[in-house]
């Protein structure tokens, strides 16, 4: 029912929406919740497990009943809180966890079960049969349970995530919050104010709270504007979710889930985190319902949200409304409702002191199916009948202490407030002012956000200011007496506690009987504040319940761990821009393009993009490989390297920083030399393997694999920094800075002549020769090391003339019967070679394994020489060997080794494959793998099965290198 | 979480690297015992308040960072490079 004169909503502005298909009237300003209250329907939802007929209990995010779908198709977003969502024109809203309809639950069977579906029921019923629990009674209940549905689909919404710094973070902006920010702007701070809502004001937009004589919101609307015009960073509609060490904290800003049409670009939600050197806490406080008999009726709301409605929406959530309090705050609500003109049908309130015109008593039941018809009312002149369609309830206040708990810290109980306040100095850099510190009058919270911002500011070393507090039409403190009121609760007559996961009294004290009686077990046994609302309105009160079935008090008792997030974040806004193209960086050769031009498949290499073949007419990618292999081995074969980490060493002491990291020694390499070595970790095992090539008597460039440059260029930080930090080198990363085109094959030297202008010879350039030459008028570097076996030659430029290098030594190898090779040929070649990559060296293999413990020397002191002598990694290990098929099968990587006539299990397993490709050049399947002591046994026949693939062939033990054992193509 | 990097400033956690104790700067000397090693490379503690540990500055400078910390109230309580040492 609307009340003509109140309300901030915009009467001038006039939207219809659906809830079920229905057209529904509102108001600009409107929630879902008070649009719906206003004509007339209290039935929003059903509950979680008994699929009870709900209504709206609050009027802000706590809410735990009110939960409705909006929006169709994969757009859909489940679980929205009528009483969060801002109309609009066209919204569509449907009622969620009922079928067929709202009215008429099919599921609300369950309620007449509710004897048999007490906590813990799936613990003790469905025990047999054994089986029946998967496949039958799990998938039932499964399905009847639970909240919304997701709408199936990947989500079309737009989400988005940013960074913040700030001085001071205030949470809330209610007048504790309003003041500090403004107590902190002027001093000069850097300052974010976070709300909830669409608008600043907190509870004075929900109350008739007059300050320095104007209405309360009149004086918030000022109080922004003028924050607003001195620079503060306003986020309405901006939820505080998590605090964070080092003064970090998560928001969660709701962007367009009040727009009709939202521009393509707009997110729907905002994930913020925020750097803030100091917060103030003010996100005020949460009513706390009264657990009593049958309290969980449409119409039945508490105290605090009926104001809420009235004041802020205009909105009577009854006609006829009766008020049930153990504090003074109710008799509030009572006030503003008959000076509304609304009819108060009874004020319930059962402590001795009750105020004149109540009925000191209690509410014992309630009466009506789908909406609140009537109560009754016990009293010292016995049970009798109220009827009402609304019923306010206030069971005193819980301060918001959520976020000052996120790092550990346990609230504390204010037996005088008979409430739990945050602890001081729970978070670093964080205070607590207004209601969320226990101060409940509005003329102390202002006071409070004033002083606690001054505070934090002289913490700041900000300039001192004087500000002045403006004066607010007094409430009297409140009083706060029990804080539930219990009457015998049977499976007829459920008192609840937590609305939205269906959790009782007698659930509680079930727990308590059960000895689950650590309130942390009796959350899990009983569900409570296991929603999505995580109990926001019903933990306090269920372990009030606990610490009376217990005989403790609720000091002794305690709370459950409050974690974040505050309100549900959506993992689409926490995870923003990581979809698709934004999963992982993408890193792109320069001779990207023209690669792609040539229809070449460009496979993810780490972050890496690499050509795998360049198929020609009808080739699949096994023809283009083998193609591209023998090609090489013909006459000549282009491919891009540029992928390979490349690391400039230079100083006095570049040599002896290489011999540390190397097993090998450097400090012997000649100028215009290059020297494969191995480099190890500390542990002993391999790390990675590259070539490092000696340019001046100081300079150094160090080439690592393409998996393990980042890897490398930190290990050689920590070398420098941390163990010789007195060593004179400088390293720099310059994998970025230079494109390298390797050219393979007997024809390599005449194409490589072709376009360096020094003479490339085998006078000049020898194998593992190098040198700084001019590539087509470009100042660029040629090194004469192979990859391959084949003569070769890496030719380094600058990265800008990388696409060009290569596009042109692919022109001049076609016309010598060559071409480009991607990377399925380069892995074939190397595997006829035997030459390791990290399919090899996975980080568990040392230099014995792959045959490589002589490169360790035993001149000097190396990272991992002392740990590689360990005699566990000296001694039957998995040796590094070569494999050929002999039955015309195949080999593929990752199958295991076993005897010929062996059983196939575990235990006899003799090793695994982990490279495999075709031979062009034998003509057959070949492999890498490691071998239990496999270099004894050459010669030996083994049969690999591959499991997963399901594939076997029999193969022969070989050295590594299939082809040109002695090395003779690549040195003439 | 956040570091103060001596060179670059206050950073979010995400631009750090964490190695592991401050031990690794210790490295034993060429031929040191097996036990020595043992220590260096596995053996550590797990304390329950300050620890002083080295982080990378991955994302930012290249700096290896030793930072002391407390492992309870997740309090840092200093940032140095690690070249400068001397401990």
């Amino acid at each position: 029912m609307r009340i003509d004169d109140k309300g901030l909503i915009d009467r001038g502005r006039p939207l219809r929406f659906t809830f079920d298909g229905k057209p529904i009237q509102a108001f600009h300003g409107d929630t879902v919740a008070s649009a719906l209250l206003a004509n007339g329907i209290r039935l929003m939802g059903r509950s979680f497990k008994y699929h009870r007929p709900r209504g709206p209990l609050t009027a802000d995010s706590a809410e735990p009943n009110a939960l409705v779908t909006v929006h169709r198709g994969p757009r859909a977003i489940p679980n929205t809180r009528a009483t969060v969502q801002e109309v609009f024109d066209g919204l569509t809203v449907r009622s969620q966890n009922a079928w067929p309809s709202l009215r008429y639950d099919v599921m609300q069977a369950n309620d007449l079960l509710a004897p048999f579906l007490g906590a813990g029921f799936y613990y003790k019923t469905f025990m047999w049969p054994k089986a029946a629990w998967e496949k039958l009674y799990e998938p039932v209940i499964r399905r009847a349970a639970g909240l919304g549905a997701l709408p199936g689909g990947a989500d079309p919404w737009q989400q988005e995530k940013a960074f913040a710094q700030c001085d001071v973070l205030v949470v809330g902006g209610g007048p504790a919050g309003l003041m500090a920010a403004c107590t902190a702007v002027e001093a000069g701070a850097d300052v974010i104010l976070a709300d909830e809502s669409d608008r600043l004001g907190g509870r004075l937009l929900t109350e008739d709270t007059q300050i320095d004589g104007h209405a309360g919101y009149a004086w918030a609307e000022a109080m922004a504007a003028e924050l607003q015009a001195k620079g503060v960073r306003i986020l309405t509609r901006t939820t505080v979710t998590g605090a964070y060490d080092g003064g970090t904290y998560g928001a969660l800003e709701r962007v367009s889930h009040h727009v009709a049409d939202p521009h393509p670009d707009l997110p729907r939600d905002c994930f913020w985190r925020i750097a803030a050197r100091r917060c103030v806490l003010a996100a005020g406080a949460l009513e706390r319902p009264i657990a009593f008999p049958m309290n969980d009726r449409p119409g039945v709301m508490l105290a605090s949200a009926v104001r809420a409605y009235l004041h802020r929406w205009g909105v009577a959530p009854g006609q006829r409304i009766a008020v049930f309090t153990t504090c003074d705050d109710g008799h509030r609500t009572a006030t503003d409702l008959s000076a509304a003109g609304v009819e108060v049908a009874a004020v319930i309130d059962p402590r001795a002191d009750a105020p004149p015109g109540a009925i000191r008593g209690e509410v014992v039941s309630t009466q009506g199916r789908l909406g609140l018809t009537g109560i009754t009312i016990r009293s010292d002149g016995g049970l009798r009948q109220v009827a009402c369609d609304a019923l306010a309830v206030s069971g005193g206040w819980n301060p918001t202490v959520h976020l000052t708990c996120h790092m550990g810290a346990r609230p504390t109980w204010d037996a005088t407030l008979a409430t739990f306040v945050p602890t001081a100095d729970a978070v670093p850099g964080m205070s607590v002012a207004g209601a969320a510190a226990g101060v409940f009058t509005t003329s102390g919270a202002l006071e409070t956000g004033r002083d606690i911002a001054k505070a934090a500011l002289a913490a700041l070393g900000g300039r001192r200011v004087r500000i002045h507090i403006p004066t607010a039409d007094e409430t009297p403190p409140r009083q706060i007496a029990p804080l539930a009121v219990e009457a015998p609760d049977t499976a007829r007559h459920r008192a609840w506690l937590d609305f939205q996961n269906d959790v009782t009294v007698k659930d509680v004290r079930q727990a308590a009987k059960e000895n689950f009686i650590s309130v942390e077990h009796m959350k899990r046994y009983t569900t409570q504040g296991m929603a999505t609302d995580q109990g926001k309105n019903s933990n306090v009160g269920a372990l009030a319940v606990l610490a009376d079935a217990t005989g403790r008090g609720i000091h002794q008792t305690g709370v459950t761990t409050f974690r974040p997030p505050f309100v549900p974040v959506p993992i689409g806004a926490m995870g923003a821009g990581g979809t698709g193209a934004g999963f992982a960086p993408e890193r792109r050769i320069t001779a990207d393009q023209p690669m792609r031009d040539r229809g070449a498949p460009m496979i993810e290499t780490g972050l890496w993009y690499r050509p795998g073949w360049f198929p020609k007419a009808g080739e699949d990618w096994l023809a283009a490989c083998t193609r591209e292999a023998a090609m090489v081995r013909r006459s000549v074969g282009v491919a891009d390297v540029s992928t390979l980490g490349k690391i400039d060493i230079q100083g006095p002491d570049a040599a002896k920083l290489l011999d540390f990291v190397y097993t090998n020694t450097f400090s012997t390499l000649r100028e215009g030399r290059v020297r494969y070595g191995l480099m190890l970790r500390e542990d002993g095992h391999v790390m990675d393997d590259g070539t490092t090539a000696r340019l001046g008597p100081k300079h150094y460039v160090m080439t690592t694999t393409t998996a393990a440059a980042g890897q490398v260029m930190t290990h050689l930080e920590f070398v420098t920094q941390c163990l010789h930090p007195e060593w004179d080198v400088a390293i720099l990363s310059t994998t970025e800075a230079w494109a390298q085109v390797s050219v393979a094959g007997p024809k390599a030297r005449d194409l490589v002549q072709s376009v360096v202008a020094e003479p490339v010879t085998a006078e000049t350039f020898p194998f593992m020769a190098c040198g700084t030459v001019t590539i087509l008028g470009v100042p660029g570097r040629l090194f004469r090391i192979s990859f391959s076996g084949e003569h070769a030659y890496e030719v380094a430029v600058p990265s800008r003339y990388g696409a060009a290098l290569w596009q042109d030594l692919v022109a001049r190898a076609e016309d010598m019967d060559g071409g480009p090779y991607g990377m399925e040929a380069l892995n074939v070649l190397r595997i006829e070679k035997g030459f390791v990559t990290h399919a090899e060296i996975t980080g568990r293999v040392t230099a014995f394994d792959i045959g490589m413990d002589r490169m360790i020397s035993a001149k000097k002191d190396c990272i991992g020489k002392d740990a590689s002598r360990r005699p566990a990694l000296l001694t039957d290990r998995e040796e590094m060997v070569g494999l050929r098929a002999t039955d015309g099968g195949s080999l593929t990587a990752g199958a295991h080794l076993f005897g010929l006539t062996t059983p196939l299990r575990p235990e006899s397993d003799q090793g695994y494959v982990t490279s495999a490709c075709h031979s062009p050049t034998l003509g057959r399947s070949i492999g890498l793998g490691f071998l239990r002591n496999g270099r004894a046994r050459l010669g030996e026949r083994l049969r690999m099965v591959d499991h997963l693939r399901d594939q076997r062939c029999e193969v022969e033990v070989t050295a590594p290198v299939h082809v040109d054992p002695d090395g003779g193509r690549a040195r003439d | 979480m956040r570091l103060t990097c001596p060179v670059c400033g206050d950073r979010d956690r995400r631009e750090f690297t964490y190695l592991g104790h401050e031990t690794y700067l210790h490295r034993p000397p060429a031929g040191a015992p097996a036990e020595a090693w043992d220590a260096y490379l596995h053996l550590r503690d797990n304390p329950a308040g300050l620890t002083r540990e080295l982080w990378h500055h991955g994302s930012g400078c290249g700096a290896w960072l030793l930072v002391e910390r407390d492992t309870v109230t997740h309090d840092i309580l200093s940032v140095r490079l690690a070249r400068e040492d001397t401990a």
